[in-house]
């Protein structure tokens, strides 16, 4: 593709340590990046990436491989994949009622999106575990056609769509709101279905902004603790999530044991957020924007 | 087979934005819509897209009701003064956009569709320049994509709305010259929106230039530059100075000079305002027939000059000279101005 840019002929891309710009500030934002993601970031984290060694390699690699640790940490990363995605799909469609129609009520449904945001996490597990319960009002609903959701992935998964709600709806509605409206009526009057309009044209404008909103809804879900235990029952091998297994691990003072789950978690974890960004800078180059 | 737009009207709120329009396009023809912001032109070709719809009228092409079918039915092309293309397609994909978007039997194959992308795209003269995104190319060049794309669907009827709004002077001169030749080798009825008088009188085989949601006057560039009918359409269309005069016999008096009244003015006697264009002045020095002044500063403008004059009661006044004569005249001096002809209405 003609897209790519390419760096003149010869010319191998020295690494540079400092872009010249005739407007300076560069040491300062720098030294302010260095100090200030030390101290919230990376020191906490290097803690905890040497934390577990106390145990031997043997030790963590039995910690993390452990039946019951796998099986947390495939649904700690699977329930918040699969709760990132439906919030992508759901997130988006509210995003474009609130962007493109008016009805009444619709500053009330704005500021309802941030809730999630705003409630105490047990609060919120606590609501709907009482609601999802075999007993709660949509659990015997449910329970009637033989489908429970509480104290199964699909009660983990739950929940971690309700706290995940608002990213994608934030990270989209501004994108949406910037789109031309022309870019739209044009299509139309080339004969282009709506259909047709919105898959190649609207959806390549807001599927960076979606990515986007997945990869922090996803991130948040991947950490929650405090919203699922509620709804999960927490049975191991079935319910029981990795951030949970970890707080298990320090009620047992093991806390190398906690570490090493901790650190598999923050591996993988860094490992997908990177893949995501990189997807996105590829998208936002694609669009030539 | 012409365009006939019959009683169109259409308001948004309050505001009447189009207020009973009736216009008649004939085959081929290139028209121009020409107004003040506001006047209702964009409005108007947005109603003939399918992108309005009016309140009531009716549209009418090769005896079809267009008002009746879709936006994408209508086989309209459409150019938009901020180009609307897609960005995240390439100039080729843009302009195939619409041949893709074709349905069934009429669904051209991707060889067919090729072979007329680089038809269109050497045709708005981008040749090579298909691979590139709209981000990567210059405002002129969008604007021929956006063109190239509009033509791509074969359309009926070509709407360009302020197509030349966004772009610097000269670019603007090159592609008005340019798309008047397009217009003559696919023959296109084309209907253009400009608020440039100047694009409208050289571009167009008819101008209709709109006020307040209302034509004004319809006719040929000459037509409306030689005989407004209206004094709006003669400020509308050029600098005007307004005069008070005397009409008698026919003519009127200016400053105890009789001065010629142009076709459609009225004649019959008593006070009235003379419209006179700032170029159409006899300068004597000294006291002659004609309004007495004092010069005050001269401004030489390429190949004419401004005088600004001080009339003896009070008044100001600026006309414009051939620049060799603004040469020998210098400010303070006394002069005479006599208006070549005038138009009362």
């Amino acid at each position: 593709m003609a897209g790519a840019v390419a760096s003149p002929a010869g010319a191998a891309k020295r690494w540079r340590f400092r872009e010249p710009s005739a407007l300076g500030g560069f040491w300062p934002s720098f030294g302010f990046v260095a100090v200030y993601m030390s101290l919230i970031v990376l020191i906490p984290l290097a803690a905890l990436v040497l934390r577990p060694w106390e145990i031997g390699i043997d030790g963590v690699w039995r910690a993390v491989s452990s039946e019951r640790t796998v099986a947390a940490l495939r649904l700690s990363f699977g329930a918040a994949a699969v709760a990132a995605a439906v919030n992508a799909v759901f997130g988006t469609i509210v995003a474009w009622a609130l962007v493109r129609y008016e009805f009444p009520g619709k500053r009330v449904v704005d500021a309802f999106v941030d809730l999630p945001f705003a409630l105490p996490t047990a609060v919120a597990g606590i609501a709907l575990a009482s609601i999802y319960a075999p007993n709660g009002i949509l659990g015997a609903a449910f329970g009637a056609h033989d489908i429970r959701i509480a104290y199964t992935p699909i009660g983990v998964m739950i929940a971690l769509v309700f706290i995940g709600f608002p990213f994608v709806v934030r990270a989209v509605q501004p994108v949406l709101a910037d789109l031309e409206r022309e870019v739209e009526e044009a299509a139309a009057t080339l004969g282009a279905s709506r259909w047709r309009t919105i898959a190649q044209v609207i959806w390549p404008s807001i599927a960076p902004a979606m990515l986007t909103g997945f990869s922090l809804a996803f991130a948040r879900a991947v950490g929650e603790y405090g919203s699922v235990i509620f709804i999960a029952g927490n049975l191991p091998m079935v319910s029981e999530i990795a951030p949970l297994l970890i707080i298990i691990r320090l009620e047992e003072f093991d806390y190398a044991g906690a570490a090493a789950i901790g650190l598999a978690m923050l591996v993988i974890s860094f490992a997908l957020l990177f893949a995501l960004n990189a997807l996105h800078a590829f998208m936002i180059r694609r669009g030539g924007a | 087979m012409p365009l006939e737009i019959d009683h169109l009207r259409k308001t948004f709120g309050k505001f009447p934005a189009l207020n009973s329009v009736s216009l008649r396009a004939e085959d081929s023809e290139f028209i121009a819509l020409l107004g003040p912001s506001g006047s209702g032109k964009t409005t108007l070709l947005r109603c003939i897209a399918g992108l309005e719809l009016p309140d009531s009228g009716s549209i009418r092409f090769q005896g079809e009701n267009l008002l009746a079918q879709k936006v994408r039915d209508r086989r309209i092309g459409l150019v938009f003064q901020h180009y609307a293309l897609f960005r995240h397609m390439t100039a080729a994909q843009n302009v195939a956009f619409g041949l893709k978007a074709k349905r069934g039997k009429e669904k051209p194959s991707a060889a067919v569709i090729k072979a007329r992308v680089e038809e269109l795209l050497a045709l708005v003269q981008l040749e090579g320049l298909g691979g590139r995104y709209p981000s990567q190319l210059s405002g002129g060049q969008r604007q021929r994509v956006a063109l190239a794309r509009a033509l791509a669907i074969e359309p009926r009827i070509l709407l360009l709305d302020e197509p030349f709004g966004a772009l610097d002077a000269k670019v603007r001169r090159e592609l008005r010259r340019w798309l008047r030749q397009i217009h003559e080798r696919t023959g296109l009825t084309t209907i253009f929106v400009t608020h440039d008088q100047e694009e409208a009188l050289e571009l167009a085989d008819r101008v209709a230039l709109l006020k307040d949601g209302a034509l004004e006057q319809v006719g040929t560039p000459e037509e409306l530059y030689h005989q407004p009918a209206t004094p709006f359409v003669f400020e509308f269309l050029g600098d005007v100075v307004k005069l008070p005069c005397e009409i008698v016999d026919g003519a009127a008096l200016i400053g105890g000079a009789r001065v010629t009244l142009l076709g459609g003015s009225r004649r019959t006697a008593g006070a009235g305002v003379a419209h006179v264009r700032p170029d159409a002045f006899d300068v004597a020095r000294g006291e002659s027939e004609g309004l007495k002044a004092t010069l005050g500063d001269v401004v030489s403008a390429g190949a004419s000059a401004r005088l600004d004059c001080r009339l003896d009661n009070g008044d100001a006044l600026e006309i414009r000279v051939p620049h060799d004569l603004a040469q020998t005249l210098k400010p303070g001096e006394r002069v005479s101005l006599r208006p070549r002809e005038a138009r009362v209405w």
